[in-house]
């Protein structure tokens, strides 16, 4: 009897604590974000975001850091996808499995955690430098691209192994080859797990900082990029510059460009979470 | 006019086609010979030659992990993918070794078909799964491909049923019309061999019964292996029954010499349940 209370009470303690730590984080980030839209909301109309930089906080606007952040999504979406897909499909589907294999596995896990400043100084050496892209949109693009590539790999490399054997066990006992497979069965039935985990690793791209800065990214861009090979600045760099300018004003743009950011984020998760669960009813029913 | 010569293309297609040679009537259609399966280092399958008949039903019989499985699978080269998998002997269809360095395993898989343990329909629709298989061999004709997926269909006795929702999804059927459908896709491709793996385990009586009928209508055309543990269902359809044990063949005879009169004491422990 007593045992039993014991455990009772064990358990309604673990909840509380439980409890606790859900509420923790929750309010943590309420509370940043309610003070970010304190600061920020009123900053925001249309103005703030098709205003050019400027050096009157009032007057100055998002516009070439959106630009510049859209067109870094864009290129690194562009270079990342077909080598992280091809790489996962390579190492899930064809790759024997071996010493080998693991090694490469072992090493593509590490390398999701490598720190991005690490990436940029590789992108400045590589792609700035060597291929002489200069620190132009491209030479971002493809150190983003890199830095997100472990994610895109495993991610994808789990969505394929989600499908369940017995699909490809009827496809090739109908007679398909190994690439009619992979196209025509597992890449459309783990096409919803594919795309939550390129859309998780590039809300993770756009608001990288750190890499781009050592590429030599500007936090001043008079006029909005208009080809891969321009100069260019981004969100994040854009709210760290005006972070450390001394004015208030700019205080509360960089509280406006948060909510913008924080915005774009949010809505690639709930695209992510969206195609997820629509994925798994369709394995599921 | 397209379409005359792409069915003709498609016949000319299927002359050419090097491994089953029609004129060469055969008394029998599968020939293994000194058969050894080694995954690493165990021996699943301990050295057997078995000979199958044409438009025959044949049952494998056996305890669990006797081999039997692997035995099967055997003949569309489905163990190719296990890693450490190795085969020694001969197997041969019609007369031609299928594990020779030549043999084209898509097409070896065409002429082969294979129904599995759990229906397994891809997460498609059912005119998509049943169209596959041709879709595969690059065949585009529409009406072709409608025609076809009517006939095997129906076929299965799953035409009256399905032929109002055919872009349903085939993941909405019951488990025995999932069955029936996996089996319609196999008919499609027209395969002259059809290994079948414990069709029925996964199913009610009812769909059970179904597919037993099935199998019975499919022998004239096809022949038949399937892997089955349940003794009734052995008796009931098949014409041969072969006893497997620890990766051997124990007894291999028509069923009705297996199931009234075995050779062997073991065969006939195992028919009367007394262990397996």
């Amino acid at each position: 009897m007593n045992n039993i209370k014991k455990n009772r009470l064990k358990d309604k303690l673990f909840k509380v604590w439980g409890i606790a730590c859900t509420l923790l984080g929750l309010v943590l980030l309420s509370v940043f974000i309610g003070s970010i839209l304190i600061d920020g909301l009123q900053r925001i109309d249309w103005d703030f975001i098709t205003n050019l930089p400027s050096r009157s906080a009032e007057r100055a606007g998002i516009y070439t850091a959106l630009t510049g952040s859209v067109w870094i999504l864009v290129l690194t979406t562009i270079i990342a996808l077909p080598l992280g897909i091809g790489a996962a499909i390579y190492l899930e589907e064809y790759a024997k499995k071996g010493k080998l294999s693991s090694i490469l596995e072992v090493n593509i896990s590490n390398l999701a955690g490598v720190p991005s400043i690490i990436y940029g100084l590789l992108g400045l050496e590589v792609f700035v430098r060597i291929l002489e892209m200069g620190a132009s949109i491209l030479a971002g693009s493809f150190t983003l691209a890199l830095l997100i590539l472990p994610i895109v790999i495993v991610s994808t490399r789990e969505a394929i192994k989600a499908v369940p054997k017995s699909i490809r066990d009827a496809s090739y006992a109908l007679g398909a080859s190994k690439w009619q497979t992979v196209s025509m069965q597992l890449l459309p039935a783990s096409f919803g797990g594919i795309l939550t985990g390129i859309i998780l690793a590039l809300s993770r791209a756009v608001g990288e900082t750190a890499p781009l800065i050592v590429i030599g990214a500007l936090a001043y861009v008079p006029f909005a990029p208009s080809s891969p090979m321009d100069e260019f600045s981004v969100l994040p760099i854009q709210i760290f510059n005006w972070i450390s300018r001394p004015q208030k004003g700019f205080e509360v743009n960089a509280a406006a460009a948060i909510i913008i950011l924080l915005l774009i984020t949010f809505i690639m998760n709930a695209i992510a979470v969206y195609f997820r669960n629509k994925w798994q009813k369709k394995l599921n029913n | 006019m397209a379409e005359k010569i792409k069915q003709l293309m498609l016949m000319v297609k299927k002359e050419k086609e090097p491994l089953i040679d029609k004129s060469i009537k055969r008394q029998h259609k599968l020939q293994a010979t000194g058969i050894k399966v080694f995954y690493n280092n165990f021996e699943a399958i301990k050295g057997i030659d078995m000979n199958i008949k044409a438009n025959k039903v044949t049952a494998f019989i056996g305890p669990s992990g006797c081999g039997k499985s692997t035995f099967l699978r055997l003949f569309n080269r489905m163990n190719d993918y296990i890693d450490g998998f190795r085969v020694e002997g001969e197997i041969s269809i019609d007369g031609k070794d299928i594990y020779r360095k030549k043999v084209n395993v898509e097409q070896l898989r065409k002429q082969v078909g294979m129904v599995f343990q759990k229906p397994n329909p891809f997460p498609k629709s059912i005119f998509e799964n049943v169209a596959y298989g041709l879709k595969i061999q690059g065949i585009k004709d529409k009406k072709f491909l409608q025609e076809k997926v009517e006939e095997s269909l129906k076929q299965v006795s799953l035409w009256e049923e399905v032929k109002d929702d055919l872009n349903k999804s085939a993941l909405a059927l019951s488990g025995g019309q999932q069955q029936r459908l996996c089996i319609a896709r196999t008919l499609a491709v027209e395969p002259s061999i059809i290994l079948m793996d414990e069709p029925t385990s996964a199913l009610d009586p009812i769909s059970t019964a179904k597919i037993e009928e099935l199998i019975f209508e499919l022998k004239s055309k096809y022949t038949i292996v399937i892997v089955t543990h349940n003794m009734q269902q052995a008796a009931r359809i098949s014409d041969r029954t072969a006893f497997f044990y620890m990766g051997e063949l124990v007894e291999y005879d028509s069923t009705k010499k297996i199931f009234t009169n075995p050779e062997k004491k073991q065969t006939e422990n195992y028919i009367t349940g007394r262990f397996g």
